[in-house]
This record gives structure tokens, sequence and C-alpha cells, in this order.
């Protein structure tokens, strides 16, 4: 069995200014993590591979620095890391990106074998889409299984998957066809910590690293800032609030003196407040 | 690179080029609005989305369309019937059997045919779990652009959507623009839209679709559902009264303060991440840009900092009120009403008082 998992390495906190006269992201100095989510998706992969016997392949698109990233995927155990890398693919929105992506997969079919999964995070933290894994489906004809919160099983021979897809109102348990597109859900399984023989490979581990050119892109223009459909017109710090908290002196009886400052604030909640406690 | 939103792009690149729309795309027109239904239940934020797609439809002079994609019967039937109750002009409707459940390749199929037949300018979805599923398969599809999560929608002067968004966390705000191809798509969460007044509206005009599939066509079956039990399934987005708890609180046993001031106001609670992190809170109870978008008319906020991540799922309650030890937290920034004390000494306190106020018998003598 083959495991294709995308993982995308993320600045590691939001704490990222604005420079005050470009209006652009300043995240010089800002240390960078896989996406949690992608982690998630790692671990699911993993855990097929020990169960099932196989390979799993990580792939990422990137700058030559996310390299960091598919290394610390190789110590926690993945047999192979391509990196997808080149000054084409810069400025991808997701259309973009999935075309970058599926590419690269269409390669990896041809020399590591066909992918029975791909595997994604349900999102990242920094585009917060979800949208790159129905993208990448699409793009790869694959059938898809998004929010995945588990695998529940696993048929290689009658090449089938069951899996539990959470939704707004329940849990549906699907099953669909191999080859298959999953974005898994944040679940309770961790990433493994990653075995001193993984890490020591790790280290000296060669990564695969292909350009457009490499990866078989067919068309540049679909590529990047050229081939994205939607551009940022303008990025701007949200409003701050002018007026600050009010703050009520906790003195003798601050509960109360609490309830009466949200209750002069907005004097009609009293009593819809009144109707919903004696309604609950 | 990625999915990130492209920040980097300065305002002398691409994003200046003017608008060449291709000649095949002139004929969109319409402002057009996805309307979830899952087993029969709309879900709220098509008719939130109904009111931001009327007031762009009404700036472009153009219709707004519901599209309604279900199985045939009452409650296909009747989101139609609301569509018109939210302003609908006209609905799409796709209704089949083999739509009874949501699937990836049917509602595809269902949603791109109607686009690609009917050609809307721009196409709304709710960004949940099925609109986020739905709209990257149509948009992909379509080779279309598409704005996950926008805050704001709005026509520029020459007509484009210009689809508002946070960024980094909710620390940056872009707007973003697809110039060159049709329709623009944007998903926006529930609750970042106020919900429009319902009017009673006599049905309108219904323009039917066929699916043009039989089951086999579609590889992936629905095994079963388990619907979530009513006792476990949070109303925390649509409630009217939310009070949550952060890592202030110091232990699970002090979150059970926030829930018993919760059931005396008669309140959902909800909580910070780090809550969901460390197994005091469940992910569904969750507030803030990972967690939900609450929108209610009180919020209570005991030990919770106020990290940006948390204020852009609250920003649109009418009163905040927080409760917390440091007068310097970045909670204060955004609330209305702050108390700097322990919440944990305070919450007992509070749940007590309010308790007394809003009793019938205190209601009694707040009358006389
Ligand atoms: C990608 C990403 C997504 C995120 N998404 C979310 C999200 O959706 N929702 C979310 O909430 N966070 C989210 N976060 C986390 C967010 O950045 C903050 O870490 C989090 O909101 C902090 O939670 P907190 O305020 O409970 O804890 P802390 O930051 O630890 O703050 C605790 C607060 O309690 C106060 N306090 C301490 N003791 C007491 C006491 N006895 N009484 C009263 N006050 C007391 C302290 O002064 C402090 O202000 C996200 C982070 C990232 C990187």
């Amino acid at each position: 069995m083959h495991i294709v998992v995308c993982i995308k390495q993320v600045p590691d906190s939001a704490q990222i200014r604005v420079h005050p006269v470009t209006n652009t992201i300043m995240r010089q100095g800002v240390p960078t993590i896989i996406n949690p989510y992608d982690l998630f998706a790692l671990e699911a992969a993993l855990e097929l591979r020990d169960q099932f016997g196989g390979e799993v392949t990580v792939l990422t698109m990137g700058p030559p620095s996310a390299e960091d990233s598919l290394r610390k995927a190789l110590t926690f155990g993945a047999d192979r890391a391509v990196l997808l890398t080149d000054r084409f693919f810069a400025g991808a929105d997701t259309l973009a990106t999935t075309y970058a992506l599926a590419t690269a997969i269409r390669k990896i079919s041809t020399e590591y074998g066909a992918p029975d999964l791909v595997f994604t995070g349900k999102q990242t933290i920094d585009g917060d889409t979800a949208q790159v894994g129905p993208g990448i489906a699409k793009r790869l004809g694959l059938l898809q299984l998004t929010y995945v919160a588990k695998i529940s099983a696993l048929d290689l021979t009658a090449r089938t998957i069951d899996a539990e897809r959470r939704s707004e109102g329940g849990v549906q348990l699907l099953r669909t066809r191999l080859p298959c597109l999953v974005t898994m859900l944040e679940a309770t399984n961790q990433i493994r910590r990653g075995a001193m023989a993984d890490a020591l490979r790790a280290a000296r581990a060669g990564i695969v690293k292909w350009s457009a050119q490499d990866a078989g892109v067919e068309d540049i223009s679909k590529c990047g800032l050229r081939g994205s459909p939607t551009i940022v017109k303008r990025v701007f710090a949200p409003a701050a609030r002018s007026e600050k908290a009010a703050l009520i002196e906790s003195g003798e009886q601050p509960a109360e003196a609490l309830i009466d400052a949200i209750f002069k604030r907005q004097p009609t909640l009293e009593t819809e407040l009144a109707a919903l406690a004696r309604g609950y | 690179m990625g999915t990130a939103p492209k920040t980097a792009a300065p305002a002398s690149g691409r994003a200046a080029t003017k608008k060449e729309l291709p000649e095949h795309f002139k004929a969109y027109k319409h402002v057009w609005v996805f309307i979830e239904q899952e087993r029969g239940q709309v879900h709220p934020v098509s008719w939130e989305l109904m009111g931001a797609g009327r007031k762009l439809a009404d700036k472009l002079k153009v219709d707004l369309a519901a599209v309604v994609i279900g199985p045939e019967g009452e409650a296909t039937q009747s989101a139609a019937a609301e569509s018109f109750c939210y302003g609908a002009d006209l609905v799409y409707m796709v209704a089949d059997n083999l739509l009874a459940d949501y699937r990836n390749e049917s509602y595809t199929k269902a949603l791109t045919d109607v686009v690609n037949t009917y050609k809307p300018e721009i196409l709304l979805l709710g960004a949940t779990t099925l609109g986020r599923d739905l709209a990257g398969s149509v948009a992909t599809t379509l080779l279309t652009g598409l704005t996950a999560d926008c805050t704001e929608l709005d026509v520029d002067t020459d007509g484009s959507l210009a689809a508002t968004r946070p960024t980094f966390g909710g620390s940056l705000l872009c707007t973003i623009y697809t110039l060159n191809y049709r329709p623009q798509m944007a998903t926006v969460r529930p609750r970042v839209m106020p919900m429009p007044e319902r009017l009673a509206r006599p049905v309108g005009r219904v323009i039917s679709h066929p699916l043009g599939l039989v089951e086999d066509d579609i590889v992936t079956k629905v095994l079963s559902f388990l619907p979530d039990r009513d006792s476990a399934k949070s109303n925390l987005a649509y409630a009217d009264v939310v009070v949550a708890g952060g890592l202030g609180l110091g232990s699970p046993e002090n979150f059970q303060l926030v829930r018993q001031l919760a059931a005396v106001l008669g309140a959902e609670y909800g909580c910070s991440r780090p809550l969901v992190q460390k197994g005091w809170g469940t992910s569904d109870r969750q507030i803030g840009q990972t967690g939900k978008t609450i929108r209610p008319k009180l919020y209570i906020a005991a030990g919770i900092s106020g990290a940006i991540q948390h204020r852009v799922g609250v920003e649109g309650a009418d009163l905040i009120v927080a409760i917390n030890t440091d007068r310097n937290a970045p909670i204060f920034d955004f609330a209305h009403i702050g108390l700097v004390t322990d919440a944990i000494r305070l919450l007992p306190a509070l749940t007590a008082a309010f308790r007394a106020r809003l009793s019938p018998h205190s209601r009694d003598r707040i009358a006389s």
C-alpha cells in the first residue's frame, strides 16, 4: 500500500506583524511548524502502514526551507519525502496549489507507485480554507472523504475504505473505493515520538526535490500567482475599538455591581434573561 | 506559498491588473446562495447568506437566486418556499432521491451543472463541513476562484465581488477578488453575517434541473448516520447568552463554575482552545477562529485572555463582559464591561446573584 501525505509548513504563531508602510506581512523571525492538522493525517497514514504494510510518502510545496518539515516527518517514520519547490509556485491560491500538488502526486505515482490513499489535514492554520484537499481530489479524479474523524475499515482486496465523517448534525459512516483522498480532523491520536532509528535515518535521508519542470508541470501559467484566479487587493489591520472596557470596581459586592452594570447597559436583557432562565 | 493569502503580492503586481473579463464569462449574471440542508434541516447559515446576497444583488441590480439541492419531497419543497421568505427572486432546484444524504459526488455534479447552465456571477456557500467540502470541489471543477471564510462581502465600483477574510489568525484582514473567472465564489462561516428578517412571501418561480445520475454512478455509499444526541449538541453559535471559561480557571473542576452560571442564565457554555486541548472541554464548545463564531446578546468570558484567535469568534456579541485578574489582558481591549478580579471566587457569587435577581419572586418585586 502506498499513502501520500500532503503537509504544509506554517508560521508557528499568529503574532505576525504588518509592515507599517508596505502593508505586507513580516514573517522574519517567526518560527515554523508542520500544520498541526497535517500531523493527524500523517499519524493516521503511519498507523495504516504499520497495520497493512507499504510506504508513506510525504509531500510539501514550499520554499527550500520547507525541507525542515519534511525531515521532521521522516523522523516520525515517513518513508520518503518530496519537496516541490520553485519560484513559479510562489503566490499560489488554493486552485493553483491544487494544480501543483496534483501534478506532483502524478509524478510520485510514476516514480514510486500509484497511491492508494492521499491524506491531508482538514485545513491549515494560516490559510484556513479547507479547500486544498477537495481540490486535489478533483484534479486527480479521486473520491474524497473530508472531515474524517476515524478510518474504521480498510479492505485492500475489495479496495474499499470505511470512514466516519463528521458533519454538522452528526457522523456519517461512509464507504468508498480506493484510491481516495482523506482529510483528517483533529483526532485523539497523537503523533508518535519518532524512534531513534527513524531520527537517525531522517537526519541522513535524502529529500527528493522537484522543480516545476521536474514534477512534470505542463502549463506553468497554471502555477503560483499567475495560475491563481483570486487576487489579494488589500491587506489591512482590523479596526481597533476606540473604547476600552468600562471597568467595574470590585468593591464589597462585585457580583451585584457587575449585574447592575450589565442591565444598565442593556435594559431589555433583564426580562429576556428572566424568560431564558425560566425556560431552562 | 500554498494556501495562505498571497500577502506578498505588492499593489504593483498582478493585483493591479485591470479587469478584462473573457467574453464567455460576460453572460454570468445574478447572485446565488446555496441552501444547505442536511436530513431535512436547512442550516441557518443559508438564510444569513441570503441576507448578504440580497445586498449584493441590490447593488448589482440583479436577481438573487437560491439553489436548493435535496431529495424529492416536502423538506426540499419547503426549503425552496423558505428561500422566497428570505429574499430569493427565484429558486434553482435539483430534487432527486439520490440526494437524500450529502455525498460529494452527487452534490458536486448537481451544483456544477446548474452553475454551467444558468451562469451566476456570484455563488455563496456556508463554511460548514458540507459547504467547504462542496465549495472546494465545485470551484476546482469550474476552475474558478474561491475565497474561504469571508467576514465581509461587498461589490466594487466595477461590479466585482470584494470578499474580505481574516488571515493569519485574524491578526490581519485581506480583501480578495476573482477578476477574470466566473462565478466568483465565497464561503462564510455561520453567525458571521446577521440573520435577515423573514418575510411572509408568496412562493415564486422555481426552476427545476435534473440530477442525471443513477445510484450506480455514485461510488460512495452512506452506511449509516449517527445524529448527535440533542443533549450533546451544543447550540453555541445560535445562543442568546454564552458563558465561557479559559485557562485562568485553573482546573476542570473550576470550569464547572462556568456551567453552573450558564445553567442559571439558560445560556450555553463555551471555552477557549487550551481547555479543549487539555480535555476539560469538548471541541464543539470551543469559541474562536478554529472553533465556533458566536453572536449572543450577552457574552461573559471568565479567565480568558482574549487572544486574537478568540476575539474573532466573539466580536459579533452585543455585550461582552470580561472577568480577568490581569488588568492588562487583551480581552479588556474589546470587552464592553470588565471586572478585574479572581473569576474562581466571583463566578459562584455571580451565579447566586443572578439566580436571586432573575427568580419570579424578584421580578414581582421589580414590577411592584
Ligand atoms: C492557529 C491557532 C488557532 C487558534 N484558535 C483558537 C480558537 O479558536 N479559540 C481560542 O480561544 N483560542 C485559539 N487559539 C489559542 C489562542 O492563541 C490563545 O492561546 C488562547 O485563546 C488562550 O486561551 P486562554 O485565554 O484561556 O488562556 P491564557 O492565554 O493562558 O489566559 C488565561 C487568562 O486568565 C487570566 N487569569 C488567570 N487566573 C485567573 C483567575 N483566577 N481569574 C480570572 N482570570 C484569571 C490570566 O490573566 C489570563 O489573561 C488559537 C491559536 C492558534 C495558533
